[in-house]
């Protein structure tokens, strides 16, 4: 069905059409939509899921973290101090391996104080051991929170993934939305049927004390798990677009690269904009493209060797700054183009901190500045 | 592409008439829409910002509207302000709602609508609710909607009762507005 709806509603319709059976969370700006909207469809009968009031974030983890240990299928949602208070249950749910699935509103850290977006809160919680998948349109924030159930799901994969989407940008912006039909949905995402939980029939124990010998053996199989997720994350999207007709590229997806000099990296709602962009440069003759990250973790470090490999000069658009380096994204395509015999440039630019706008003509000027960009001078 | 900036004091609900116009058009024929509210704190009694794009084509830029092809007000006092006007194309539509003619706006090459629609929505509506009434004018003047599609959009967003009452002052501004057409001051 074709709907006008902003990301925060899509999350929320993902959630009812995914039967989740178990949503805990604590309201905050600009997430807050979601969570009402669930709480909603529960009260008229819509979602048939229990609902937990807690008191803080970390406890709407905790929450879903034995929810999702008893073998409940959980969705929960937060923005920035939210998911900051989280940082500790982060690390529970992914080294137990429950196939949590938040929605992340991105917006700024305090301090200074704000409400608008930017990717502080997710880039900070990276190594946390969760998948985290980048949104471009609210279509993409429901599509991606249904692939998400699948991948985290996924025997080999059981790792937590957060939807990351961009506050007001697309948390409070309507766009067309096509609504899939329930049928769809139950036949590409089936019951959540785990092979352990916690049974008192099958007694076992989750998050033990572990002793050095066998940590590392845990750790290890949290890093193979990801490796793993790498693939999955590759085929749920083609399996998702051969049932819906769309789909985001997997990992990561390159816009108008072929041939290109000059490539833009992006993440997130500002893709939209730049692909704009890119299609009037190349219009007038530039030979510019564009690279989307949709996964920051798995990192699609291969993808990116082969799309940017043959580019000149790459610039990457960081909303997040690792202080005392440099943004974050930037950092990491540099790592993952180490060794290549041939180096495209990589310039970073910082921009749309605290929801600063990124107009066109700042990505043009992104643009500009790396096509006059000479190889020889760093 | 069409780029419409909304101006209004919290409370007045121009992010209700942006979603409004980008639902009409989006969901009654068929076509594409942006629509979402100002980055700015909302406060009621603020001035608020609103913004809608609306096109024939999937609609990709995601930034704020700097160079609108209309820019509606919602509240006379909103212009001392001076920052209404700001960046309207030439021949843009500056559409505002005032009780009276205001003394000179520096206005070049667009066309001047003014409407008292708080009148209209205080007889039809018994309140100075004006954003329905807003879009109803909007659409009737311009015809980038449908008067059809405004009524759907407005039985989807208000509940049956509100929804009826709204469609009264959103047909007789729609109607209003077609009255008005091509008949606005070029300044």
């Amino acid at each position: 069905m074709r709907d006008y709806r902003n990301a925060n509603e899509a999350v929320a319709l993902a959630v009812r059409l995914a039967r989740v059976e178990v949503v805990a969370a604590y309201p905050i700006t600009p997430q807050t939509a979601i969570v009402e909207e669930i709480a909603g469809q529960i009260a008229r009968g819509e979602l048939d899921a229990e609902y937990i009031r807690v008191e803080s974030e970390h406890s709407a983890l905790a929450a879903c973290y034995g929810a999702a240990v008893a073998g409940a299928r959980v969705f929960t949602a937060t923005s920035s101090q939210g998911l900051a208070y989280m940082y500790e249950m982060l690390h529970y749910a992914s080294g137990s391996r429950v196939p949590v699935v938040m929605a992340v509103v991105n917006r700024g850290l305090a301090a200074p104080w704000t409400i608008w977006t930017d990717h502080q809160d997710s880039v900070s919680c990276r190594d946390t051991g969760w998948i985290q998948l980048y949104v471009e349109t609210a279509q993409e924030a429901l599509d991606t929170a249904l692939q998400a159930y699948r991948i985290a799901e996924h025997g080999e994969v059981l790792t937590p993934v957060m939807v990351c989407l961009d506050g007001f940008v697309l948390s409070h912006t309507e766009e067309v939305v096509e609504i899939p039909r329930q049928e769809e949905v139950d036949s590409f995402l089936p019951p959540y049927r785990p092979a352990y939980y916690v049974d008192p029939e099958r007694p076992a124990v989750f998050a033990p004390g572990m002793g050095p010998d066998l940590y590392p053996s845990y750790k290890r199989s949290q890093q193979l798990a990801m490796e793993k997720a790498r693939e999955v994350i590759k085929a749920v999207d083609e399996e998702f677009g051969a049932l819906f007709g769309r789909r985001y590229g997997g990992l990561a997806e390159p816009y108008r690269c072929e041939g290109a000099k000059a490539v833009l990296v992006t993440l997130g709602s500002v893709t939209s904009t730049a692909r704009e962009v890119v299609d009037r440069l190349r219009q007038q003759g530039h030979a510019v493209g564009l690279l989307r990250l949709r996964a920051l973790r798995p990192f699609p470090a291969q993808e990116i060797r082969e799309i940017l490999g043959g580019a000149e000069v790459v610039a990457v658009l960081d909303r997040n700054c690792s202080f005392g380096l440099e943004g974050a994204v930037c950092t990491e395509v540099k790592a993952a183009l180490y060794g290549l015999a041939r180096q495209p440039q990589v310039l970073g630019f910082i921009r749309g901190l605290g929801g600063q706008d990124i107009s066109q003509a700042d990505i043009e000027e992104i643009f500009q500045h790396a096509l006059s960009f000479s190889p020889g001078r760093r | 592409m069409l780029q419409i900036r909304w101006h209004g004091r919290g409370g007045q609900g121009v992010v209700a008439a942006a979603r409004l116009l980008g639902r009409a058009a989006a969901v009654y024929e068929g076509r594409y829409a942006l629509s979402f509210p100002s980055f700015g704190t909302e406060r009621r009694g603020a001035p608020v910002k609103a913004f809608t794009r609306l096109g024939d084509r999937p609609i990709r830029d995601r930034s704020q509207i700097y160079t609108p092809d209309c820019v509606v007000v919602f509240d006379v006092t909103l212009l001392e302000g001076g920052d209404t006007w700001q960046g309207l194309r030439h021949g843009g539509i500056f559409l505002l709602n005032a009780p009276f003619e205001p003394h000179s706006l520096p206005l070049q090459g667009v066309t001047f609508y003014r409407v008292d629609v708080t009148a209209l929505a205080r007889e039809v509506l018994g309140q100075p609710l004006v954003n329905t009434a807003m879009v109803g004018v909007l659409a009737g003047i311009t015809g980038w909607v449908s008067g059809e599609a405004v009524k759907g959009a407005i039985f989807d967003l208000f509940p049956a009762r509100l929804a009826e009452k709204n469609w009264l002052a959103a047909e007789k501004a729609y109607l209003l507005g077609q009255e008005l057409r091509e008949k606005g001051r070029r300044a």
